[in-house]
């Protein structure tokens, strides 16, 4: 008995890869192509040689940084949509850093991400203070800000930091030597980074799990007025949430330009932020289950511009994967509760006892 | 400034604003019932994607209006089905929903992309057309244009002057008032999200085959955001509502004004094409925030109560809960 059930839980949690992927199938057989061969190309094109494994991994950093840090906001009941602005402005500050301070690689990399995670620590509490006292819905203020940030990148880059050799959408020059993360060899990928990565996760598990702070957070998420009432400071603790997210959103931004592309660039969000949002939203805002999702996603994000390469499709294929398994995550659990809910109202018929009351989320 | 040009340039407003109005409105109605439909912004542009695909194949410009309605109403009856009957969150369907729309509008329209296609025809309205001013400015567009303003009208017609859109108004404001008088609530939540959805998908129909022609990559670049935003902005109003979006057209106009004068020249057009965004949004910061509750506190009154009343609108009670009928 117990063993079948174990069964039909793994089932279950498989339901929604597997109804995710059938859509995507429908898709590619829609478009006349071979949806073997489609998924073959990504898996290949994620995992072939050790210099896409390390491409994969060093995917997985952003990914892990903020969506780590929107698992802290929605524990909070708060939608943090300003990660991409945020992920910006820790860019630029490190770029500050980067261009300004010619030390030694050492410090000049501490304080770079010192810099990253402050910029955008800051911008993520601009969030919060635009929610907290200009009554501003934090997705739109978010929203607002992500654009102010764009706007401040790409004037930053067409006027004080433009190359010698006039400025364009290929970003600033190259930073100086120090100012590069260490890579693994030739590969591209910074140990560094992966090392921050897994301390942000592990040390995130402790906050929202062990501390007083994190239990805080959870009630405000549960219950906003409720959690108020009961002497929790919320407009601190909210801050203090988007400020936590919104730095390690920077974190990830100064370690793009200094892992990655060395320089600034206009697109150095790159989408990062409204990815992460899944990824947070799969690992159901639980930071432990993070990395592994956010594997799943990188591997995705590395292996599907091969479609464009060898199949002449267009790559956001992946993007269309990994949306739809969300989906379908939603889609599964909410059937479930339903066929649940059905259950426990013919038990009630059966006993002819009346109805609970059922409680409004 | 002569009057010609400030007319053209009205004029063009006025056509450029279509996918905004239409996106605004259908989300009013949706929200008037209780449900969020964040999906906008994909929405519009996979509906955008589907409208010129299928006009483009077709050859039919009607039959791409109809493809995305269809499109829209689809996502909308998606998160209509999530939402209410499966009870997950609906900000969080949505959100999913616009990534989802977003990637596949960019997958499936890759083999569309620049690729010159059929318009709406232009089309001014035989007699209206020659008023002076107004004539230029609302009665020689073509016919998606007039679609938009009638949307307006009609909506605003429905809610708040016939039966049914009292029932509408119920079922947003007070769900459980509702049931008690006999109304289904969440089937009535299903048939405005869907309406709603359709607008949505008309919106961005309008987009590729009236306004931007074609099909490229990010073609309606954060319409459906804005669209969300002048919903809460024009506080829930139709009127209000339509004010947000031509004033959201005023601004992109100004910009691409301001942009045409050498005196900015060195300012990247990014900024310009991004900058009105920015600014939408922290309009609704205006509207919302507490500093405008003390500067009101200082005025009489009444004069206070008259202009708040006018900024900003109440959401409505039940918007964004399930509603749970036992």
């Amino acid at each position: 008995m117990k063993i079948t059930s174990k069964l039909k839980n793994v089932l279950l949690s498989l339901a929604p890869i597997l109804l995710a992927l059938l859509f995507t199938t429908l898709i590619l057989v829609a478009v006349g192509a071979p949806p073997g061969e489609a998924y073959l190309n990504i898996l290949s094109g994620a995992f072939e040689s050790p210099e896409k494994i390390a491409d994969v991994v060093a995917a997985c950093v952003p990914l892990i940084l903020c969506g780590v840090g929107m698992s802290i906001t929605f524990t909070a009941g708060q939608w943090n949509v300003g990660v991409e602005g945020q992920i910006i402005l820790g860019a630029i500050f490190a770029t500050w850093v980067a261009r300004n301070l010619l030390w030694p690689q050492v410090p000049v990399l501490a304080l770079m991400l010192l810099a990253g995670t402050l910029g955008g620590a800051l911008w993520g509490a601009l969030a919060g203070l635009l929610k907290v006292y200009g009554k501003v819905h934090e997705i739109f203020g978010g929203l607002g800000l992500n654009y102010v940030a764009q706007g401040l990148a790409i004037w930053l880059i067409f006027n004080p930091w433009k190359p010698a050799d006039g400025a364009t959408m290929s970003g600033t020059d190259p930073f100086p030597d120090p100012a590069w993360m260490p890579r693994l060899g030739n590969l591209r990928v910074a140990p560094l980074a992966v090392i921050l990565a897994l301390a942000v996760v592990a040390i995130a598990c402790f906050l929202l799990r062990g501390t007083r702070w994190g239990l805080e957070l959870k009630a405000m998420g549960k219950h906003f007025r409720s959690a108020f009432m009961l002497g929790v400071p919320s407009t601190p603790r909210l801050l203090t949430a988007f400020a936590a997210c919104g730095g390690l959103a920077g974190l990830a931004g100064a370690i793009r330009c200094s892992a990655r592309y060395g320089r600034m660039i206009p697109e150095i969000s790159g989408g990062q932020g409204y990815l992460a949002l899944l990824v947070a939203l799969l690992a159901g805002y639980r930071p432990q289950w993070v990395p592994l999702i956010a594997l799943f996603f990188a591997a995705v994000g590395v292996g599907s511009p091969r479609l464009e390469l060898n199949m002449h499709l267009d790559s956001s294929l992946g993007g269309v994967l990994e949306a739809s398994v969300v989906l379908a995550v939603m889609l599964v659990n909410g059937w479930r509760a339903l066929l649940a809910r059905r259950q426990a109202r013919q038990d009630v018929g059966a006993g002819l006892v009346p109805a609970p009351e059922e409680e409004v989320a | 400034m002569d009057t010609n040009f400030l007319v053209r340039t009205l004029s063009s407003v006025v056509a450029a604003s279509t996918p905004v109005i239409l996106a605004s409105i259908g989300e009013t109605i949706s929200e008037k019932s209780g449900v969020i439909n964040l999906s906008l912004d994909g929405s519009i542009a996979l509906s955008a994607m589907m409208g010129f695909a299928v006009a483009f194949t077709t050859g039919s410009v009607a039959l791409g209006f109809l493809a995305a309605m269809a499109v829209g109403a689809l996502i909308a009856l998606t998160i209509a089905f999530a939402s209410i009957t499966l009870r997950q969150e609906q900000v969080a369907v949505g959100f999913v929903l616009t990534m989802l729309g977003l990637e596949l509008a960019d997958f499936l329209g890759n083999p569309f992309v620049r690729k010159p296609g059929p318009s709406v025809p232009h089309m001014p309205i035989p007699y209206l057309a020659k008023i002076p001013i107004l004539g230029p400015v609302f009665f020689d567009h073509n016919l998606i244009v007039y679609l938009s303003l009638l949307s307006i009208v009609v909506t605003w017609w429905w809610i708040s002057r016939t039966q049914p859109g009292l029932k509408l108004q119920g079922v947003g404001e007070r769900p459980e008032s509702a049931f008690a008088r006999g109304v289904n609530v969440n089937r009535l939540r299903y048939v405005y999200t869907v309406i709603g959805g359709a607008l949505v998908g008309l919106a961005g129909a309008s987009y590729s085959l009236s306004i931007k022609l074609g099909w490229s990559h990010r073609h309606t670049f954060g319409i459906g955001w804005i669209a969300l935003a002048i919903v809460i902005f024009g506080g829930w109003s139709p009127w209000r509502v339509a004010a947000g979006s031509y004033l959201f057209g005023l601004l992109k106009a100004l910009g691409s004004i301001l942009q045409r004068n050498p005196a900015f020249a060195a300012v990247p057009t990014q900024i310009f094409s991004s900058a009105p965004f920015a600014l939408m949004i922290f309009a609704l910061l205006l509207v919302s925030s507490e500093g405008v509750d003390r500067l009101l506190a200082l005025l009489p009154t009444r004069l206070a109560r008259t202009i708040d009343r006018i900024i900003r609108g109440r959401s409505p009670g039940g918007l964004g809960k399930p509603f749970v009928q036992e």
